[in-house]
């Protein structure tokens, strides 16, 4: 750092240096010390994954942010230009807004309890010896089964019928009608959320843990007398780049991938359920055909992801290695 | 070392109970007759009409979906999760390499497009998505089932990252071995990812096979039905009726869930390497 | 085979404004083995991977053979090359490993298994042909590297660093095997190091880099005896060459205000170079004071200061030692070096012994 300011020469010819790089390929560091040097070829290696993403990726997301300026027609009859009215529209709309404030209650207590629950389970799997494989098995098992089967099952469970859970609200005297009351669908949505999310930070957690060396436990075993100070004093900060991590994770898992759980238990019943904004940009578009205003939905959506994913890019990058 | 107390053994087995239990009822509710399921609740006991209950959902027409049986859904879904998991093997290694063995123009460029994929999930373009799937006609097939889901740069990135941790001797032997892009490619780096490809093929096959909203959207046709997609199909017959065919979707749910928690168990190993050093 | 030729060649890496090699003449005769020795970052692996075509040449020509190869891909330029990793592919046996680039040049598969059958043989692989590498001993993946050298049959081999890798026993040995091997295939061959012992004992002739740019080129005796410059002096040579700020006054060479040997140069500073080997412990002369002895067993390096000056010196005898010593020199076994340059002034005491070759 300097306090002088870059002359406007200096500025001019870094911008141009930078310039020339960025158009002849050259990185800062190079990512190989040695590479090809053929016209074609890497353009060829290229091509699917371009193809793919500029028909799958570009041109669609290119749609949601014009569709999101016009009011389409609802029997396809063309559409008009109506500036950020769609946005306006969506953020001053109560209906938005409620959803809105659901989806970050929804996020924040899915995620916290998803993790405290992985961190636990994941502390006391590290740490025991005889089963830990057993354990570990059993609670990785349930990572692979879709959202919506999990929702298909965890339906059931809240079936007003025959469930387990609204059995057991009868008994403490509460009528548990998933579906029906707002609160109990939330409840609902939250355990079955929960439970599909915990097998994954588990695994994150145990592989943290499991990677802090043998010398450090060592040390800390000594140097701390008691378990839940070594805890605090060791293990959680070792953990914390995991935990960040995990932070982002969960919570665009809790946005996007619960849209199953809640399509299956809501199913495509808005009235009086909660709901994330992803389904309502799902209901809004598919249910309710208003494309301008769920693309509109979409555009904020993509905003508020991007800034989560360049969050999680950060991580990732520092977090990858290869042994 | 460490004492080991009951009370972690406790906690680890509730853990355990919690998540595994529904699966298990699942399982065993699958194969009970749907009246007793209704008056009785769930089971966690083995039932005695397992064979019958499959044998419809698997090979009866219209048991509860229309036109389509449960073994063509079982079908949909391998052809889905395979043929992901290939296509984004493919696509994401060839394109990695291009990245990181190549100094071409607008490399920065290209690298930057196929990165920012990773902005931006499926979920948030789910509409206009549609619409460019069925002007191009896609709807109702298998590219269009799953090549777009193929535009994410997860893949990718990866192979980036292990192509950089290759050493680069390798790449300058080979060259004065004489081996040209893609001899080096194919004879020396696709064999040395192979561990990397199984780990990254288990991920994607998971992926892949437990989509729900892609499906939901591209396939009206019914023998293009995923299991997934006959959830959805399940519970909306389910609205309306009697007595619910649970012991039916409990199947359902259970064939759906079977080969993916398989291949998790058996592969665990190496599904957690790529798990954590992929991220999804 | 072929000799090598390196004309004015240089090398800046693009966004550095130092060239990283600069200026290198070498001519490099057929059969020929020749050691690039420097210290770290002085350039050698730049300069190798340059006459291997890893790294564009900048500047100036390189030749194998009659042919100029700046920019032929490093498959045609007819070299192979051991690295120091080894880079052996970790998916092939030892087998494949050795073939692959003959396969890649279309050879026939009788002449690829004679020669990979060959080349086992004089590096006694035999035993190891169907392993992979990760199956191998550090010491047989260097000798694996260096089959799939010999199995090309190339004009030139080129070693970078190929015994840093190996523990110090087995180096001593392995080096030993690449000059035996290398006598007897009569390649021509490139080597770099950073160990002068290593590049003493296995030259034919040595270049020694420093920045970047030649500072001497001989045979290992030849530099020994006559450093170029106080670089060269201190780096060729263990314990390393004392070097002292002196002056020259009435032709004796004046340490410390003492005279130690005549000399034939203009009066005035000099950088006087001594090598511990060349000192003598004496009655008279130079007062040295005694710091620590370092015992070898055969011998013990003495280390002590003249003033203030540190100097080393090689003792044979096992008599105790006094608080000083006195010490003299040969004056044919005085180095001196220009004061301000560090280049080595010739004087007539001074006859330059040039090894029969
Ligand atoms: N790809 C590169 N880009 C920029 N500078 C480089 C590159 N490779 C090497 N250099 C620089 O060139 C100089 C010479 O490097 P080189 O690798 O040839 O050293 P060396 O003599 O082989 O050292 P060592 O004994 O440590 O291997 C160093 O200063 C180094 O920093
Ligand atoms: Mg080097």
């Amino acid at each position: 750092m300097t306090d002088t300011p870059l002359s406007l020469a200096e500025a001019d010819s870094t911008l141009f240096a930078r310039l020339r790089r960025w158009w002849s390929g050259e990185t800062a560091t190079p990512v190989k010390r040695v590479q090809f040097d053929r016209p074609l070829t890497p353009w060829m290696f290229l091509l699917p994954q371009l193809a793919v993403v500029a028909i799958f990726f570009y041109w669609p997301s290119v749609q949601a942010v014009t569709s999101s300026f016009y009011l389409e027609d609802p029997f396809g009859f063309g559409a008009t230009f109506v500036g950020l009215d769609n946005y306006t529209e969506a953020l001053t709309s109560r209906g938005y807004m409620s959803t809105a404030a659901f989806t970050a209650f929804f996020c924040v207590v899915v995620t916290a309890l998803s993790l405290g629950l992985g961190l636990l389970l994941a502390v006391k799997a590290d740490k025991v010896i005889r089963g830990a494989e057993t354990y570990k098995t059993l609670l990785i098992s349930v990572y692979a089964i879709a959202p919506p089967v999990a929702g298909l099952i965890g339906m059931m469970f809240f079936d007003m019928h025959m469930g387990p859970f609204t059995q057991i609200a009868a008994w403490f005297g509460h009528d548990l009608r998933v579906g029906i009351d707002y609160w109990d669908t939330a409840t609902a949505l939250i355990v079955i959320s929960v439970w599909k999310q915990i097998p994954y930070n588990f695994i994150f957690f145990l592989s943290g843990l499991q990677s802090v060396p043998v010398s450090v436990r060592e040390a800390a075993l000594i140097d701390a007398k008691s378990g839940w100070r070594r805890f605090c004093d060791i293990t959680l900060p070792l953990l914390a780049p995991t935990a960040f991590f995990l932070l982002v994770i969960n919570i665009t898992y809790t946005m996007f991938d619960t849209f199953p759980i809640i399509d299956v238990i809501v199913k495509d019943k808005p009235a009086n359920n909660p709901m994330t904004l992803v389904y309502k940009v799902y209901l809004d578009g598919f249910k309710g055909n208003d494309i301008g205003g769920s693309s509109a939905q979409s555009v904020i959506l993509m905003v508020v992801v991007a800034l989560l994913t360049v969050l999680q890019f950060r991580f990732l990058e520092r977090r990858v290695h290869y042994g | 070392m460490q004492k080991i107390k009951p009370l972690d053994h406790l906690i680890l087995i509730l853990g355990a109970l919690f998540l595994c239990v529904p699966v298990v009822m699942a399982l065993m509710s699958s194969t009970h007759a749907a009246i007793d399921i209704h008056s009785n609740g769930l089971y966690i006991t083995p039932g005695s009409h397992g064979a019958e209950t499959y044998t419809k959902v698997l090979t009866s027409r219209g048991g509860f979906t229309g036109d389509v049986t449960g073994l063509l859904m079982l079908t949909n879904s391998m052809i889905m999760g395979l043929g992901f998991a290939v296509g984004k093997i493919v696509l994401s290694m060839m394109a990695a390499y291009a990245l990181v063995y190549f100094r071409f123009r607008f490399a920065t460029l290209i690298f930057w497009a196929i990165f920012a994929t990773l902005l931006l999930p499926l979920e948030v373009r789910i509409m206009p998505s549609y619409q460019v799937m069925s002007e191009l006609h896609l709807l109702n097939t298998y590219t269009g089932l799953i090549v777009p889901l193929l535009a994410s740069a997860t893949g990718t990135f990866f192979f980036r990252q292990f192509f950089r941790s290759v050493p680069d001797e390798l790449l300058e032997a080979a060259r004065i071995d004489g081996a040209g892009p893609v001899k080096f490619f194919i004879d020396v780096l696709v064999p040395l990812s192979r561990t990397m490809m199984s780990a990254i093929f288990i991920i994607m096959f998971i992926y892949g096979w437990n989509q729900y909203l892609w499906p939901l959207l591209m396939t009206t046709d019914e023998s293009f039905f995923t299991l997934m997609r006959g959830i959805k199909s399940i519970l909306q017959v389910w609205v309306g009726s009697q007595i619910p065919d649970y012991n039916e979707a409990f199947a359902l749910a259970v064939l759906a869930m079977v080969p993916p928690v398989a291949v998790v168990v058996i592969f665990q190993r190496m599904f957690i390497k790529g798990l954590t050093e992929s991220d999804k | 085979m072929a000799h090598l030729s390196l004309t004015n060649v240089g090398k800046t890496y693009g966004g550095s404004a130092q060239p990283a090699v600069a200026d290198v003449n070498i001519e490099i005769r057929d059969g020929e083995f020749i050691v690039l020795v420097g210290p770290s970052g002085c350039g050698k692996s730049t300069l190798l991977r340059m006459v291997a075509g890893l790294e564009t040449i900048t500047e100036g020509e390189i030749r194998i053979g009659e042919r100029l190869v700046n920019k032929l891909d490093p498959a045609e330029r007819d070299i192979a090359m051991v690295f120091q990793n080894y880079a052996l592919y970790p998916h092939m046996s030892v087998r494949d490993n050795m073939a692959y680039g003959l396969k890649n040049r279309g050879e026939r598969k009788a002449v690829i298994e004679e020669r990979v059958a060959e080349a086992a043989r004089m590096l006694e692989l035999r035993p190891y042909l169907d392993r992979k590498p990760r199956a191998l001993s550090g010491g047989q993946r260097q000798r694996v590297a260096m089959g799939r050298a010999i199995v090309r049959q190339p004009s030139a081999f080129l070693f970078d660093e190929p015994l840093s890798n190996l523990d110090a026993k087995l180096r001593v040995s392995m080096r030993m095997e690449i000059r035996k091997l290398q006598k007897r295939l009569g390649t021509t061959s490139l080597y770099v190091t950073h160990d002068q012992l290593e590049a003493m004992t296995l030259a034919d002739r040595l270049v020694v880099l420093n920045g970047g740019r030649v500072e001497q080129i001989g045979a290992p005796l030849e530099v020994y005896r006559a450093p170029a410059s106080t670089f060269v002096a201190s780096f060729i040579g263990a314990p390393a060459m004392s070097l002292l700020d002196a002056h020259v006054e009435n032709g004796q060479v004046m340490l410390e205000g003492h005279a130690l040997a005549p000399v034939a140069h203009a009066a005035g500073p000099v950088t006087l170079g001594l090598r511990a080997e060349d000192l003598r412990l004496t009655s008279g002369g130079v007062p040295m004071r005694v710091d620590h002895v370092e015992e070898l067993g055969a011998q013990r390096i003495v280390h002590g200061t003249v003033g203030d000056q540190a100097l080393a010196i090689i003792d044979t005898s096992e008599a105790l030692l006094p608080e000083t010593v006195h010490l003299g020199v040969a004056p044919s076994r005085v180095h001196l070096f220009d004061a301000r340059t560090g280049r080595r002034i010739e004087t007539a005491t001074q006859p330059v012994a040039v090894p029969a070759e």
